[in-house]
């Protein structure tokens, strides 16, 4: 199986955002290239792990609902942090790992962006030394 | 099924596996065949970019993040033509003493193990990068232990022509890393060796290996395979099993190897670390240059080692405590930040071990004990006083509440760091150095083989990889490895008149 995250777009995005805000810059494309490197990431790992993380995905939308009478996508993303710290924060070592795993795949949408690296002043090169002298 | 007939089958090209491939070279000018099985890929030179999401899926099993059975654990470690070697930083350090011996096996001494390792370092050019290729990042690190009085030491390295990449983790684009993948393994072929590629040992019956060999999936880096797709039955005299810490003991508990060793999969160590990072005022070299030179040794005295380290931009990102403006802020700095890489000096426990599901799935289970906790706290405290002594104006902490500290609270860091804000699951951990679960010792009650690799009961079966250690060896285990491996075939062909005539 292979996840997609179109199930849960607007809730997925919102979160990204509330890990990254530089992401709510992110053009179509820019999203698109994001949630590719996620789900091809989620491709490699086992079924169950993929269902979690969209079952997680929806209760986080469904709690947001709960709490602040709207979805993820509609609360600021100050407000979407202060439920994902909560969580973070948690006893429950589940709900942690949670956060963790969703803030893994976030940063790792973004921050494989070239785009990304070259924004945050990364300049790796093989060339080395040869490409700074 | 296809059948195949050899005389000894290597499983795992890494710092075992290569070094035994190497070792037993010569017996196929006798007419003896020799068969290394690797999982991953062999890539062409020209298919190391440096991009870290390409290269993590390629050389890494799980892109570089197996997780843990409690999920608060990633380990990381290579699955490709030539294992981990292929993606580690080259660091080429010799056991202390006091841990060969505090590992009690017997037959196995410090002395023997320091020898093989000088011969390997050899081999490998392993030197002393000299001072002109040393980045502000190395630099920034020594000066700081100098500056409150501590002496840190530099790291002898496995490079030939390197260029300063700093990509060593995502694979050499220089071919410039030393590891088995450049020296042993093409040493081995050379002289008639086999190497199988995508090649997955399945299980070990009597003298025998069940192995899959796979195509490449579309746009997957990497040769195919040597051998068609499909199904193998192995047969061979002899079985060295050199699959790393995870797949070593995971490979026999899935053949049923652990009815006969009660102690497989246990004693699994692997030297939890995180990485800090100092904000510095000015622009540093940091993703210029070799990234690991120095480190500061307090094992033995606080159980922790502190290194030298600089990472790509997901890796770090993952790393850093917590998300949202502060953490993209630090992100942002990145052309002015200094990374240390904290490592605790676990021990072998009841419980960290390595077990298959009822699918003969691979699961590794580790809890971080009160001193590990306790290890990170202390290196933690460490870590920062040397980016403050060497000039940084802020420091993300993973164990202080907030985790970014400023120049201000410099001197309030027992205070402001503490283990009790380690929470698995929140805090980012990862392990690169994975030991144990087969471990040498004395008998099938206490460990899995003797001190030469030999399996308790079964003189067909070897191992030779890390998964031999008793217990944490509290440096940069690549050297040792090679040692034990060394010996281990050492100890094959001296048996091997028995092992080919039964």
């Amino acid at each position: 199986m292979s996840v997609s995250l179109g199930v849960v777009r607007d809730p997925f995005r919102a979160l990204c955002i509330a890990f990254v805000p530089e992401s709510a810059e992110l053009n179509e494309p820019g999203w698109r290239e994001l949630e590719c490197e996620v789900e091809r990431a989620l491709a490699d790992r086992p079924t169950s792990m993929q269902k979690q993380m969209v079952l997680l995905i929806r209760i986080l939308d469904l709690l947001a609902r709960v709490r602040h009478g709207n979805p993820l996508a509609a609360l600021t993303p100050a407000a979407r942090r202060e439920i994902l710290t909560r969580l973070q924060d948690s006893r429950w070592l589940l709900l942690r790992r949670g956060v963790w795993g969703l803030r893994t795949l976030a940063f790792l949408g973004y921050y494989s962006r070239p785009d990304t690296a070259a924004s945050i002043g990364y300049r790796a090169d093989a060339r080395g030394w040869e490409a700074r002298r | 099924m296809n059948r195949i007939q050899a005389d000894v089958v290597i499983i795992g090209s890494g710092a075992g596996g290569g070094t035994i491939a190497q070792a037993l070279a010569p017996l196929t000018a006798d007419g003896r065949k020799v068969l290394v099985l690797e999982q991953g890929a062999r890539l062409r030179d020209d298919e190391y970019t440096g991009v870290e999401s390409e290269m993590a899926r390629a050389l890494y099993e799980d892109s570089g993040g197996f997780l843990t059975e409690q999920g608060t654990l990633t380990l990381a470690f290579g699955r490709t033509y030539g294992g981990s070697t292929a993606v580690y930083t080259g660091t080429s350090l010799i056991a202390p003493e006091r841990v060969i011996r505090g590992w009690d096996v017997p037959d196995l001494d410090h002395d023997d193990i320091a020898r093989r390792c000088r011969n390997f370092a050899a081999q490998n050019h392993v030197h002393l990068l000299p001072d002109d290729e040393i980045n502000d990042n190395n630099r920034l690190f020594e000066l700081g232990c100098r500056r409150i009085g501590l002496e840190a030491e530099q790291f002898p390295v496995n490079l030939n022509g390197c260029r300063g990449s700093s990509l060593c983790n995502l694979g050499c684009p220089n071919a410039a890393k030393m590891g088995t993948d450049r020296v042993q393994l093409p040493a081995a072929e050379t002289a008639g060796v086999e190497v199988v590629t995508r090649a997955e040992a399945l299980r070990i019956e009597e003298r025998a290996v069940i192995a899959r060999v796979s195509r490449p999936l579309d746009g997957e880096k990497g040769l195919p395979s040597a051998w068609e797709p499909g199904e193998y039955r192995i047969e061979a005299s002899a079985v060295v099993v050199a699959g790393g810490a995870v797949g070593s003991p995971a490979l026999l508990l899935r053949s049923g190897f652990g009815r006969l060793l009660p102690r497989l999969g246990e004693g699994f160590t692997c030297h939890p670390a995180f990485i800090l990072v100092g904000e510095h005022e000015e622009r540093i070299t940091n993703d210029v240059g070799h990234p690991k030179s120095f480190y500061l040794d307090r094992a033995q005295e606080e159980g922790y080692v502190l290194e030298t380290c600089m990472y790509f931009p997901f890796i770090t990102a993952k790393n850093l405590t917590g998300f949202g403006p502060d953490h993209s802020a630090l992100m942002k700095a990145f052309p002015r930040l200094q990374m240390i890489l904290v490592l605790a000096c676990d021990r072998a426990v009841p419980g960290n071990r390595v077990s298959v599901s009822g699918k003969g799935v691979t699961r590794v289970h580790y809890e971080f004990t009160p001193e590990v906790r306790s290890s990170l706290a202390r290196a933690t405290v460490m870590a920062a006083r040397i980016f403050f002594a060497a000039g940084a104006v802020r420091v993300h902490a993973p164990l202080a509440s907030p985790p970014l500290l400023t120049r201000g609270q410099a001197d309030q860091l027992d205070q402001r760091i503490s283990a009790d804000e380690f929470l698995p699951g929140r805090t980012s951990v990862s392990a690169a150095h994975l030991m144990g679960g087969c471990a040498m010792g004395r008998t099938p009650e206490d460990s899995v083989t003797d001190a030469w690799g030999r399996v308790h009961g079964v003189p067909w079966l070897r191992i030779g990889d890390s998964s031999l250690f008793p217990d944490s060896l509290e440096i940069n285990p690549y050297l040792t490895i090679m040692a034990l491996a060394d010996r281990t075939a050492e100890a094959l062909m001296a048996d091997s008149a028995d092992l080919f005539d039964s």
